[in-house]
């Protein structure tokens, strides 16, 4: 693994363990997050797929019954009996926070809350096949929402997870490693400059000590040479 | 306050006006992709796709897919299912996890 380009010095060595530390420790906290979002979104995954399946089943059964309907009517009957439909329906976004990712929850108001009273038509030059269709469509459509709102979740949860897999991974395997193996060098750098500090000093110290013992033994020896000449000059008179 | 949108062929889509949908009949996978773009500009929270026309929009429904409005769902054409639905949600299993852990065995 490549080590960062720096100075190895004992100042970044600090920053360096100061940014291990929090790295570390944002590696948890997002292990911790990409561990429960996924806990959180097989769960919806699964609930999202037997929704999916029943709305589908649903919506089939509807498409055979406008189908039937169809069958009945004739086509431009069926069409200007649906052309102006009487129910509006709104919705209301709310924002529902799983894990800090925001997800829509929707909810929705039906202008007219009277159920039987949906039918923008006149009875007479429709068929029963009809009313049943579109009663049967306003029964299916609350669940066609929460599926809307699942799938929309799941999705984004998915999104949210891919990124903090993929930031957890970052942490883990490059930044990590990286700034373990950065430290480690500054660390040996260091000690190998304290070691030659050491050695020059302890050099230093024994030339130092020649030295001084080389000045006493001349210091010694000039002065047994005076006082052998002291010596030398004071005899020849005793004698 | 927002709309629900429907996007689908004549047939399909017929049934959702009654009841309070806006509903955008297409032909083609091109005239949906310029209604969708148009349509998701406003104030649609959600805006259903029948598969039929979803199978060739692809690049067009994913350009929404990590907003959070509006929420694009496929749902079943009066000509049935083409299980583009359950394969969006097999997808976003293999996004998160990596793999299909879910459904793998049908």
């Amino acid at each position: 693994m490549a080590r960062l380009n720096v100075n190895p010095t004992r100042m970044v060595l600090t920053s360096l363990k100061k940014r291990l530390k929090v790295a570390t420790r944002g590696h948890k906290l997002m292990k911790d997050k990409r561990d429960e979002l996924m806990k959180q979104f097989l769960e919806l995954a699964r609930q999202n797929k037997a929704l999916r399946e029943e709305v589908e089943k649903l919506l089939n059964e509807v498409y055979g019954n406008f189908t039937i309907a169809s069958a009945v009517m004739s086509s431009q009957m069926l069409e200007e009996a649906l052309m102006y439909p009487k129910q509006g329906v709104a919705i209301e976004v709310g924002v529902k926070n799983v894990m800090s990712v925001n997800v829509p929850v929707f909810d929705f108001k039906t202008e007219s809350s009277d159920t039987s009273n949906i039918y923008p038509y006149g009875f007479a030059s429709t068929s029963g096949e009809l009313d049943g269709a579109i009663a049967r469509l306003s029964e299916v459509f609350p669940t066609m929402l929460k599926l809307a709102a699942m799938e929309k979740e799941a999705s984004l949860l998915a999104e949210e997870i891919e990124k903090t897999r993929r930031r957890v991974n970052a942490l883990e395997y490059v930044m990590i490693p990286q700034l373990e193996e950065t430290i480690k060098y500054i660390k040996m750098k260091l000690d190998e400059n304290e070691r030659g500090n050491q050695t020059r000093l302890m050099k230093v110290k024994d030339m130092m000590l020649q030295q001084a013992i080389q000045e006493k033994i001349a210091v010694d020896e000039e002065q047994l040479r005076e006082f052998k000449q002291k010596e030398a000059g004071a005899n020849p008179k005793q004698k | 306050m927002y709309k629900i949108g429907v996007i689908g062929d004549r047939e399909s889509v017929l049934g959702f006006k009654a009841v309070g949908l806006q509903v955008f009949p297409c032909l083609d996978s091109d005239e949906a992709v310029k209604t969708l773009h148009r349509i998701a500009k406003e104030d649609y929270a959600i805006i259903y796709i029948t598969e039929g026309l979803c199978k060739d929009m692809g690049d067009s429904i994913n350009e929404y897919k990590d907003m959070r409005i509006p929420a694009i769902i496929p749902i079943p054409g009066m000509d049935g299912s083409y299980g583009i639905g359950i394969a969006n949600v097999k997808k976003s299993v293999e996004r998160a996890v990596g793999a299909d852990i879910l459904f793998g065995n049908d």
